[in-house]
């Protein structure tokens, strides 16, 4: 089937075929390895993308019901060497340790505090009950999600990644 | 906002420097490797617990569009390479040639274009199964007329594995006699899964034109997963390359070789294409190393004021259908379970295990725990508070009245263990700190009297990790030391290469910080690399907690071997006599005229401009370390819940955790690897586990139904910090990631059973479910 999706802002179309899982249409025909495959039930959201804004977990979506919408990724989020709040947030909180959840958390986190600028500690652990994480134990993935609303402008100046 | 320019050293809570990477979803795990003519595959597994194969027929899938190859285990067997040998010493089965002997076992393996054609190809194989009788339960595996699994093996007519026993039988009988007190408790720890995030996988990529091999895989240990290829395929060690990118979580489940990766290779040997093979959480959990499963009894016998007198413990192992344990040596077949005398002081102990066959998924391996370290942990401090209740006495007590003091370190165990400083006092008295301990209880009996049901938990222990020594310990009988390998160049920046390999515990920030405080150069001046096997020196690799312990001595002994030949260096720019320099901990300088120093940067750019007469250029080093003796981390843990008397809900209220892992590299990368063992400590007390119907169907195969804490059952976590350095490694440092995971368990089922003692309950198995808990409430009055 044809498709045309806009990934990232930038339009796209493709030949799918009707079964083919959103996750693997953006890893494998995209490239856009940041999103993983966790598992294949919908529980661990290593795997979630935003579907016009709304978190989605791409492991158990058809590619094709995507066609005519838009799909965000974690490589969408950032541009350059600029981070989200959130992506700065989760290095300086020390929000991930082995990295596999992180891009699914992050998404996540991010359309949450679009519609939840504010939000209590208990409301970002539900927002991110979806997403699971075997590593760090999700304190410090609730203080990343908190240090982007304390510091809600775009990091300009973050070195985060960069090696003298 | 940005990481500030601070220099960073040993001790500082420095941001990590590989999370640039992994926040903008640019690691790069096997599953993203994409290599030019790559292709994909699939594996059939049996659906039977144990069958016997009357015969497979793959032409229907070859047949198949875009379909390259379908390996059966026949195919296999005419190579020799239908088995293989595990790192227990025993064999398994690579694909089933004979019988399959449980459910999930790999029967072919299918090459295709993509993974969906792959899939396809698997529902066209025709496999003619015998259903044999299943051993599931292990206390029924020795039994008369159990289907014997591993007929596979001459003369085998049972599923013994073996027996094993440590320790003073006849003290310990003595001590039971004598004692005025003993009690006895039998217990299960199940069967779990260590489920990282990322499963298992391998691109292999034989290069027709070279002759080389390389193999990009889950892998904690590279080096000797090369080593181990190498002796199985026949291929030159030389000619194998293994490189393991980033890692997302291991725990132990990326220890072991797997069928996968060995079907990957040969396929990419046969048909001179890179071949993907990626596990789906299903297989992950059905078929690779799942962990404990132990049936246990613990003994003590005790004076009537709580004085210990000796102990005693009896395990059922179930090992699964292929020995598959991962331990530090054959000589190891209960792995480290003989330090569950713990942080007491116990004059008398004797352990005893058998090993049996089943036909479940082969193991076990050492899931965030030292070799057996939880189950033996997670034995003593239940039945400690076995005891407390029949002496009725407070845990903590009991506790404080058995522990080894700070005063007898170096303490020698009775079970042959040297422990490296410890106060397990100290400990404990900054978790009841921590917990307000005298307010609890009185919180507990308020609590009470308003029909609530609340419990508390203690859990002190002491770890063992960091194996080596060499001597002791090995895989395959490659001693467990390991390495590092530090290169400055002229600038002063420089590069560390290691042989372990992080699976998200920081390494890259956490071992620059160690040569940061051994050369006086800032930590982001250090590159650290790990995980290819072509270019770090040979390691034994990332488990036991052992990087810490072992590496990081490396690092620290390779650090000061480099300052060695930096002093030299000085000496001759500064016209001195070397014994006339000394360090300060940035540069050398001349005694008495501080004003006359060179520092690391300018002695690396001397060492390859200006070296003295006689002296090689460069500025280079590699150490391999092999521990004169293990590190002994240890913990004072305090648990609190509040169970739901409509629906038996276990909440855990609070949890404090005072860790003594020794001088912290990186404070926060340890408080971060406490907050993740506890998280999975806790799950493991109250979801965590794989079961089996009695026909051996894994009940748990997806994470539909194997469950894990999410954000929302996690407590907040109130950690203590305890610094007792080690007296057996060079920064007095010890491991700590696997503390956690040992300590909780225990912590939680003891506050749980504390919640329950006011209805008669003295024990339950986890996991903690709602309805096992509900249960137990309501048959009890409650």
């Amino acid at each position: 089937m044809r498709i045309e999706v806009s990934v990232n802002g930038a339009p796209r179309a493709a030949e799918v075929e009707p079964r083919l899982l959103l996750v693997h249409f953006v890893r494998e025909h995209l490239g856009l390895t940041g999103t993983h495959w966790g598992c294949d039930t919908s529980n661990c959201g290593a795997c979630t993308v935003l579907l016009d804004g709304e978190p989605v977990k791409s492991c158990t979506l058809l590619t094709v019901r995507t066609d005519g919408h838009e799909v965000t990724t974690i490589e969408g989020l950032w541009s350059g060497t600029e981070l989200t709040p959130v992506q700065e947030g989760f290095h300086q909180e020390h929000g991930l340790q082995c990295g596999f959840c992180t891009p699914g958390m992050i998404v996540t986190g991010t359309a949450f505090l679009e519609r939840n600028p504010d939000p209590t500690e208990a409301e970002i652990r539900e927002a991110i009950s979806g997403n699971l994480c075997r590593c760090t134990g999700y304190e410090n993935i609730i203080k990343s999600i908190r240090w982007a609303v304390e510091h809600p402008a775009r990091s300009r100046e973050s070195r985060v990644g960069s090696r003298e | 906002m940005g990481a500030t320019r601070e220099r960073h050293t040993l001790g500082d809570r420095m941001l990590r420097k590989e999370d640039g990477r992994f926040v903008r979803g640019k690691g790069n795990y096997v599953d993203d490797v994409q290599l030019p003519g790559m292709l994909h595959s699939a594996v059939l597994r049996s659906p039977f617990a144990h069958a016997r194969i009357e015969s497979i027929d793959t032409s229907a899938a070859l047949e198949l569009e875009g379909v390259h190859a379908v390996i059966t285990g026949a195919d296999l067997e005419a190579q020799g390479l239908a088995w293989m040998p595990t790192l227990a010493g025993d064999t398994q089965a690579v694909l089933a040639t004979d019988k399959v002997r449980f459910q999930g076992q790999e029967v072919a393996f299918v090459v295709a274009d993509d993974r969906y054609i792959a899939q396809d190809a698997l529902e066209l194989i025709d496999v003619d199964y015998e259903p044999l009788g299943a051993v599931v339960d292990s206390r029924k595996a020795l039994g008369e007329g159990a289907p014997v699994i591993r007929d596979d093996k001459e003369g085998k007519e049972d599923n013994f594995l073996f027996f094993w026993d440590a320790g003073d039988k006849e003290a310990a009988e003595r001590a039971f006699q004598e004692a005025e007190v003993t009690v006895r408790r039998e217990m299960f720890y199940p069967r779990i899964h260590p489920a990282p995030m990322e499963t298992c996988g391998s691109v292999a990529d034989y290069d027709v034109s070279t002759g080389q091999m390389t193999i990009h895989m889950t892998s904690q240990a590279p080096h000797a997963h090369r080593t181990l290829f190498a002796m199985v395929s026949g291929l030159g060690e030389h000619q194998i390359r293994i490189i393991s990118p980033d890692i997302g979580g291991g725990f132990g489940n990326k220890v072991p070789i797997y069928p996968g990766y060995v079907c990957g290779a040969v396929a990419s040997l046969v048909l001179g294409h890179p071949v993907k093979w990626m596990e789906s959480r299903s297989e992950n959990l059905m078929s690779t190393s799942f962990a404990r499963d132990y049936h246990m009894v613990g003994e003590i016998a005790a004076t009537k004021d709580g004085r210990i007198l000796g102990v005693r413990s009896e395990i059922l192992a179930d090992h699964g259908a292929f020995n598959a344990h991962a331990q530090p040596g054959e000589e190891f077949p209960t792995g480290f379970f003989p330090i569950f005398t713990s942080c007491y002081d116990i004059p008398a102990a004797y352990a005893e295990a058998t090993g049996v066959y089943s036909n479940k998924a082969p193991g076990g391996i050492a899931y965030r725990c030292s070799f057996r370290v939880t189950e033996a942990i997670y034995l003593m401090e239940r039945t400690m508070d076995v005891l407390a209740d029949e002496l009725d006495m407070d845990p903590v007590e009991l506790r404080r009245k058995n522990f080894i003091k700070k005063e007898q370190m170096p303490y020698h165990s009775v079970m042959g263990w040297e422990y490296d400083g410890g106060d397990y006092e100290g400990a404990l008295q900054e978790a009841l700190r921590i917990a307000g301990y005298e307010d609890l209880l009185a919180e507990q009996r308020k609590a009470r009297e308003d029909g609530k049901i609340m419990g508390i938990g203690v859990s002190t222990f002491t770890e063992i990790v960091g194996a080596g020594p060499g001597k002791q310990c090995h895989i395959a009988g490659i001693e467990m030391f390991d390495s590092a390998e530090l290169r400055l160049h002229p600038t002063g920046k420089a590069i560390l290469k290691l042989g372990v390999k992080s699976q998200g515990q920081g390494h890259e920030t956490t071992f620059a910080q160690i040569v940061a405080m051994e050369l006086g150069i800032p930590a982001e001046n250090i590159e650290v690399r790990e995980g290819d096997t072509d270019n770090t020196p040979y390691g034994l690799g990332t488990y036991g907690s052992r990087s810490t312990p072992v590496c990081g001595a490396a690092t620290s002994m390779v650090s000061r071997k480099v300052r060695e030949k930096a002093k030299r260096i000085a000496a001759h720019m500064l016209e001195a006599a070397e014994d006339d320099l000394e360090w300060t901990g940035e540069r050398f300088q001349v005694k008495g005229s501080p004003e006359q120093g060179k520092n690391m940067e300018e002695i690396s750019f001397a060492a390859y401009t200006d070296v003295p007469e006689g002296e090689e250029a460069g500025l280079e080093s590699v150490n391999y370390y092999d521990p004169p003796e293990m590190t002994y981390p240890f913990g004072a843990y305090l648990c609190v819940v509040e169970i739901d008397r409509g629906t038996g809900q276990v909440e855990v209220k609070r949890f404090i955790a005072v860790d003594d892992c020794g001088v912290r590299i990186n404070p926060m990368v340890v408080d971060g690897q406490i907050h993740g063992g506890l998280a999975q400590g806790i799950g493991t007390a109250l979801m965590e586990v794989i079961e089996f119907d009695e026909d051996g169907n894994h009940l748990n195969s997806s994470f539909m139904d194997y469950l894990m804490l999410t954000s929302m059952e996690t407590p907040k976590y109130e950690l203590g910090e305890f610094v007792t350095p080690s007296t057996h490694h060079p920064l007095g440092a010890r491991g700590v990631a696997e503390s956690p995971t040992v300590g909780s368990p225990a912590a939680v089922v003891n506050a749980v059973v504390d919640a329950l003692s006011p209805y008669g309950v003295q024990h339950l198995d986890m996991p903690l479910t709602p309805d096992k808990v509900w249960r137990a409430l309501r048959e009890n009055g409650g």
